[in-house]
């Protein structure tokens, strides 16, 4: 037993909690920071040794020209492709989950059969994609990568969501056909309202899914529709490595789904617990 | 004019025959109360006829109306679930109002309607709460009122109390029956309690293994019933059951004992019987032995005092009979007593068929 007082190790334990968790806070947020100052430095100052923890000055210039030459635009790319496939995603998947669960369409194996499709390895199937993408002239468009990642998140919708659903009970959406509602109508008004959480945490994971994809939008765009993570290898040069360019548009690139993420926080912590409490 | 009407009724879940060919005739204003035991069918018939499952076989009408392959929402009805089915997202208010939106009602005619129901239920001060902010019964009335506000032909009830406790049953109970008399609304209400069932029916419509067993009205069911089932299901304590044999004018029990059972007629002398005795038509012996009871005399093996009545377990004819009496008239087990048999109303029923005889 130490001598001290109970509510004096109650304190001590307190704050070394609070200080494991400040450390815990430096370690991640620490390369966030370090790319983020990148964006503003100039070349020697990022190259300079021992490192600038913050540059004298603040390089805006570094964005300027991505705007200036219109890169940031493959940002407005990705976040159209994204957002779109999620959207047409979150539709289909939710219905297609609805029926999955209410009138177990195609039995128990319909659903283990979509997620396995989940488990495909993407570089299994661009080569065959791309020759098929050519043949019906839908490289390098948005129609192209929408379909595809639309496509390619719907088991992971169905499969979220065919969770989420069997946990609405049953009586609320038979009370809601006697008091007057079409199946459609309960989807909107009962299913989609007490799957909320689900449906926002859902959406988040989905919109990443999209938003981090490199593969596909590598062999499947040319200059059009070329998505922030495509180009950010293009200032990987031969000779040199434009370091404050790349961190600039990772910058760009991380905004959106910090935006994001910040929004729907609430629904997302709840939405994963949700899922974690079911197993 | 029938509000509900139900020929030959059957519903197979897979290779379960769940009912088994049920025929319902409910008058336009009546309260039927569907009881029996646990999976006897009850939630399935109410089902059928919401709509919420496919019939296997026979029709429904409800107003006169065909409705056996009319969705839900077509059949003109109203429902109360035993879970409450209030939406978690909704206030009370709009909870309430749900069917009304749903049919696109103006909102003034919402308004108006929704207050009228919170009035008759007493949860006008609840409106602008959520589900989760009310205790058991409050959730219970509103979903009471999310059904009394529509104007249907038939509402359905699937075992709405169950979930409440002893007390604030009883009170829901008043209240429901309170309700169906202000609105002469038909109702259909099911239940395993066979209390809830005598307290609120108009008619009792008594269900085994998806067959009707008995239907009737509540007092019918109690004093003349058809089954040795329909004897022991409805009233408490339970009926009596003693095995006897049949003599011409009444029975003979195992002991010896023989009782002449007045009007009772078609017993085949040497027959094996069993008579059925309610608690309640027994009584500690008075001054006479009035016209048609017979006297015995009885051990006191077990009381338990329920306040104004106290229920006695005695032995009679070689087995144990539970007599329902006046808190005083016995004071404690071992007293040797003379009780008084009332067999007017004693049954006498066939020990293979159950067939009251
Ligand atoms: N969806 C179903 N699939 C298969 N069998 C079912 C289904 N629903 C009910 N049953 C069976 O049908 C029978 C009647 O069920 P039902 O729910 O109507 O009983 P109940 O009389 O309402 O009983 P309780 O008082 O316990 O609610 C039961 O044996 C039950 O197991
Ligand atoms: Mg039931």
């Amino acid at each position: 037993m130490s001598g001290l007082p109970l509510h004096r190790r109650a304190g001590f334990r307190l704050s070394f909690r609070y200080l494991l968790a400040a450390l815990l806070v430096i370690v991640f947020c620490f390369p966030v920071y370090w790319l983020f100052i990148i964006s503003f430095k100039t070349p020697d100052e990022i190259f300079a040794f021992p490192p600038v923890w913050y540059p004298a000055s603040l390089q805006f210039g570094n964005y300027w020209v991505l705007f200036k030459d219109g890169d940031a635009g493959t940002v407005w790319n990705s976040l159209v492709l994204a957002s779109v496939s999620t959207f047409f995603a979150m539709i289909l998947g939710t219905v297609a989950a609805y029926s999955l669960v209410r009138f177990k369409t195609g039995g128990e194996n319909l659903a283990v059969w979509i997620i396995s499709q989940r488990m495909m390895p993407p570089v299994a199937i661009v080569f065959p994609l791309f020759l098929l993408y050519v043949y019906f002239g839908w490289v390098d468009t948005y129609f192209g990568l929408i379909i595809l990642y639309t496509a390619f998140s719907l088991p992971y919708v169905i499969w979220m969501m065919r969770g989420y659903i069997e946990d609405i009970p049953l009586e609320l959406e038979e009370s809601a056909l006697i008091d007057g509602c079409s199946r459609w109508e309960v989807l909107w008004k009962v299913v989609l309202p007490m799957a909320r959480s689900g449906l926002f945490a859902t959406a988040v994971f989905t919109f990443i899914f999209a938003w981090n994809d490199f593969l596909f939008a590598l062999v499947l765009t040319r200059t059009e529709v070329t998505t922030y993570t495509v180009q950010v290898t293009h200032y990987f040069g031969g000779q040199s490595n434009f370091w404050a360019k790349i961190a600039a548009m990772s910058v760009l690139g991380t905004i959106p789904v910090f935006i994001t993420v910040a929004i729907m926080q609430r629904y997302l912590v709840r939405g994963i617990s949700m899922g974690a409490v079911k197993g | 004019m029938s509000d509900l009407k139900i020929s030959n009724l059957h519903k197979h879940y897979g290779g379960f025959h769940a009912v088994k060919g049920i025929d319902l005739d409910v008058p336009s204003g009546e309260f039927t109360v569907l009881v029996g035991p646990s999976g006897c069918g009850k939630s399935t018939l109410l089902r059928c006829i919401a709509g919420l499952e496919e019939t296997s076989q026979g029709t429904i009408e409800i107003g006169g109306r065909d409705v056996t392959y009319a969705r839900p929402r077509d059949r003109d009805i109203a429902m109360v679930f035993q879970n409450y089915a209030l939406y978690p997202y909704l206030s009370v208010k709009e909870n309430i109002a749900f069917g009304l939106r749903a049919r696109k009602f103006a909102e003034a005619e919402i308004e108006k309607r929704v207050s009228r129901a919170a009035e008759m239920l007493a949860i006008g001060h609840l409106l602008q709460r959520f589900p989760r902010e009310l205790s058991g019964g409050q959730r219970q009335r509103v979903a009471i009122g999310r059904a009394i506000v529509r104007d249907a032909i038939l509402y359905l009830f699937d075992e709405p109390l169950s979930n409440l406790d002893a007390q604030l049953r009883d009170d829901m109970r008043v209240e429901i029956k309170r309700l169906h008399n202000e609105l002469g609304r038909t109702m259909i209400y099911v239940t395993h309690d066979q209390i809830e069932a005598m307290t609120l029916a108009d008619r009792i419509v008594l269900l085994r293994d998806g067959l009707i067993e008995q239907q009737g009205a509540p007092l019918d069911l109690f004093e003349r019933p058809k089954t040795r089932f329909v004897a022991g299901f409805l009233g408490s304590p339970k009926m009596n059951f003693v095995d006897a044999t049949a003599t011409r004018t009444g029975v003979k029990l195992a002991d010896g004992t023989t009782l002449d059972l007045p009007g009772q007629k078609g017993l085949k002398a040497g027959a094996a019987v069993v008579l059925g005795l309610r608690p309640q038509f027994i009584t500690v012996a008075g001054k006479t032995v009035a016209k048609g009871h017979a006297r015995v005399p009885a051990v006191i093996e077990l009381l338990q005092p329920t306040g104004s009545r106290v229920q006695a377990t005695l032995p009679l004819g070689g087995a144990s009979i539970v007599a329902e009496l006046a808190a005083h008239d016995v004071s404690k087990p071992g007293e040797k007593i003379h009780i008084d048999l009332d067999l007017t109303r004693a049954v006498v029923m066939d020990p293979q068929s159950g067939q009251v005889i």
